[in-house]
């Protein structure tokens, strides 16, 4: 707007906009002088902070993201912080080891921190197979139910995290093996077939009576050193129980007939040297209060 | 930004020089110094007290003690932000009950409206922070640097020892007092005593220090430099006023119908022929915003009467009446214009009986819920995955993770039974099986407890109902939850 055709309101003797609303014209009050220092007092930091502070990012060529003179890194300030962490657990981890399993799950206050530490432990390095809060899946056991195929005492879990199952460079891992009964040739296909059966009338549900009763010297003869006379299974062999309603591996006919052709024998790695000896301990006991255990 | 313009402007501007044209042409306007004068006068005793209760408050406040059993902090009022709560003497606040805050909030909100409809912008007059200080800063610079005349003068004159120890000392008590207001400030969020103490052994901990730093800065900035710039151009309180106040509110008035035409007197003239305003500008030297209530009702007064003193003195003296500026209203005014008799002020509006009805439902909905708050709290939560467990047995078994919250300053023990499905049975880790269903849970004093809990039920509907009923046995407290219990049908 020139100066000639300037728009001053009658009323406060101030210059308008020129813009109307229903008659309404905003007046052109000048702005403070400070909004307007303040506002370069903004332009002149954000400079300091891009020269002081990590700023601008990877740009093609940069290879890396701008450090700023102060050497900020939040990578840094999380790694001191985890290191903080792990100083101020020092001391409740100390009590862990200190104590039994079953004194950690009846005290109130180091059940709370065990859980809590467990709960965290597991959600890194157990949920991935067993699936979070230990539900399980086809192949990888369910935690929160009341089956064990080894020990599902506080200490027979503790030694399970600390050695692993089949665990080839552990020694003290828990070990067991079924043969390839059908694979390696021990048993023709239709021996076979009769031991589903039998396996299937073992597990409660209707079979063929026949099959049944010509595979019952084979069960006895080949499966129950393991699995037990009464198909009931054995802990210290890891052997399942074949009478329940549970089934790692599947429990159709096809399923079971795919487990004892091929045989099923897998493995945990052993956690010793990966967990340290406190979250071992919490796993355990957090492992137990996932189905109360044995 | 848009101006009010009222209808006294129209009047007060008649026989008036047209307005000049403003002599700059900058974008940006230089801040105009104001040198505010002493009043002396009912409103500014009236200030004078209210700036004493309100500082008073502020400082005493924090070292008010209110003993609420052993290991729980004993100030009267803190917001304890490490231990998560917030205690207002016998009322405890946790952070679960966050909506006692949201509610006192809305409780202010309405507060300020009603009074706003009523009486205008007392709250901006007499009781806003910003005024409080600003008010004590001027009467800190005037004890340096004198009344208003004496300030400009000042201001013009060269350097000079006189000019150098007068503005040396009033910005050392300015820090002084800012300091004061900021260190107060970080008592309302620590245990006082023990804040201060560690203030000065480098002990307090390091937000005490920053916050206080803080403050500090803001109110030696916006009490002694910012000012009126605060609530002219900083605070959204002007523009919303605009819409609450009415033809009804009192309101800090210039009776222009009485008034005008303004014009200096001599002592020998008659009043015939014109109104009270001697133009003798009283009103503006004494007004910290530096405006003219004369040009009617305006977004810049923070009504704080002061002008009402200063006028009233001069009408004394010329022998008329006080009262040519009054609290007054709009419709009272515009009747006097018109020659009838003012209406009565009526304080009793629609608008003002809704803001009161709010204020009471809303007080009485909060004083309902402080009464009859339990001292326990009880969640149950399902364990979403897995959401059920199918047992070798075929029955079905869920976790719920139970969190008890114990507000009551003593240790207690709290029985849970769990019923609903018939078969069910209870486990709670780390606890001894019960024979008869029940539960032993000890919860610590003041505190949070969780237990892990285990149901197994037989296999039935898909979707069942659990009630966990928890008891205080000894005050025979009880609560009753329903939670879902999963399974396969």
């Amino acid at each position: 707007m020139t100066d000639q055709n300037k728009d001053i309101d009658t009323h406060s003797g101030t210059e308008t906009t020129g813009h109307s609303w229903d008659g309404i014209k905003e007046l052109n009050t000048p702005l403070p002088r400070w909004w307007l220092i303040v506002w370069y007092a903004t332009i002149v930091w954000a400079i300091i902070y891009m020269i002081l502070m990590p700023a601008i990012p990877a740009l093609p060529g940069m290879g890396t993201n701008t450090r700023g003179l102060l050497g900020e890194s939040d990578r840094d300030n999380v790694a001191v912080a985890v290191q903080e962490l792990r100083q101020k657990r020092a001391d409740s981890s100390a009590i862990l080891l200190g104590a039994s399993l079953e004194q950690i799950e009846t005290d109130r206050e180091l059940q709370q921190f065990a859980l809590a530490m467990g709960d965290s432990v597991f959600g890194d390095n157990c949920a991935t197979c067993h699936g979070s809060g230990g539900r399980g899946a086809k192949g990888y056991p369910a935690l929160a139910d009341d089956v064990w195929l080894w020990d599902g005492t506080l200490d027979g879990i503790q030694y399970t995290i600390t050695h692993g199952i089949r665990d080839p460079e552990n020694l003290d891992t828990r070990f067991s093996m079924m043969p390839r009964f059908g694979r390696d040739g021990l048993l023709e296909a239709g021996q076979i077939d009769d031991l589903v059966e039998y396996v299937v009338n073992l597990s409660g549900r209707e079979a063929d009576g026949a099959a049944v009763e010509r595979a019952a010297p084979i069960f006895a003869q080949q499966c129950a050193t393991c699995h037990g006379e009464d198909g009931k299974g054995m802990h210290n062999l890891g052997a399942p129980n074949l009478t329940d309603a549970d089934w790692l591996y599947g429990g159709n006919r096809e399923d079971i007939y795919n487990t004892i052709y091929n045989a099923r024998n897998s493995h945990m790695p052993a956690w010793d040297g990966r967990l340290d000896d406190a979250s071992i301990k919490a796993l355990a006991v957090y492992v137990h209060s996932l189905g109360g255990g044995e | 930004m848009v101006e009010l313009i009222g209808p006294h402007n129209k009047t007060s501007k008649e026989g008036a020089p047209a307005p000049v044209p403003p002599q700059h042409e900058d974008l940006y306007a230089k801040r105009r110094q104001i040198y505010p004068k002493l009043a002396h006068g009912k409103f500014r005793t009236i200030k004078w007290i209210v700036m004493a209760l309100t500082l008073g408050a502020y400082y005493i406040v924090p070292w008010i003690r209110w003993d609420r059993g052993e290991g729980i902090p004993d100030q009267a009022v803190l917001a304890d932000f490490a231990g998560e709560k917030f205690y207002f003497f016998w009322i405890q606040i946790w952070p679960q009950e966050a909506y006692y805050i949201a509610g006192l909030l809305i409780l202010a909100a309405l507060l300020l409206f009603l009074v706003t409809s009523l009486f205008g912008r007392v709250w901006c007059g007499y009781t806003c922070p910003q005024t409080v200080w600003t008010d004590l800063y001027i009467w800190v610079e005037r004890a340096f640097e004198g009344d208003r005349a004496a300030r400009m003068r000042l201001d013009k004159a060269p350097w000079s020892f006189n000019k150098v120890w007068r503005k040396l000392g009033k910005h050392i008590v300015w820090l002084i007092i800012a300091f004061w207001t900021g260190g107060a400030f970080i008592l309302y969020w620590h245990d006082a005593p023990t804040v201060a103490k560690g203030w000065f052994t480098g002990e307090a901990p390091l937000s005490a220090y920053w916050f206080a730093g803080i403050l500090t800065m803001t109110t030696y900035f916006l009490a002694g430099m910012m000012r009126e710039q605060v609530c002219t151009y900083m605070c959204p309180w002007p523009r919303i006023q605009g819409a609450l106040t009415d033809e009804d509110a009192l309101n800090v008035t210039y009776r222009y119908d009485r008034g005008e035409p303004r014009g200096p007197k001599r002592k020998d003239q008659d009043w015939e022929g014109r109104g009270d305003c001697i133009d003798c500008n009283q009103c503006v030297q004494v007004c910290p915003m530096g405006i003219d209530i004369r040009d009617g009702s305006q977004l810049e007064c923070i009504h704080c009467a002061l002008c009402i003193d200063a006028c009233d003195e001069m009408m004394v003296r010329v022998g008329r009446p006080k009262g040519l500026i009054a609290y007054d209203t709009d419709n009272a005014v515009a009747a006097r214009v018109e020659g009838r008799k003012p209406p009565k002020w009526h304080p009793f509006r629609i608008r003002t009986f809704l803001y009161a009805a709010l204020m009471a439902a809303i007080g009485g909905i909060m004083l309902f819920g402080l009464m009859t708050k339990s001292t326990f709290e009880v969640n149950v939560l399902k364990d979403r995955s897995p959401p059920f467990v199918r047992l070798s047995s075929g029955d079905y078994r869920n976790g719920y993770a139970l969190k008890l919250v114990n507000k009551d300053t003593t240790a207690r023990t709290l029985t849970l039974k769990v019923s609903g499905i018939e078969g069910a049975k209870v486990s709670v880790i780390g606890m001894e099986e019960d024979t008869d269903g029940e539960f032993e849970l000890p919860v610590d004093a003041y505190g949070v407890d969780r237990y892990r809990l285990l149901v197994t039920a037989p296999a039935g509907d898909a979707r069942r109902t659990l009630i966990f009923e928890t008891t205080d046995p000894k005050t025979g407290e009880t609560t009753r939850d329903s939670v879902p219990f999963q399974g396969e049908k």
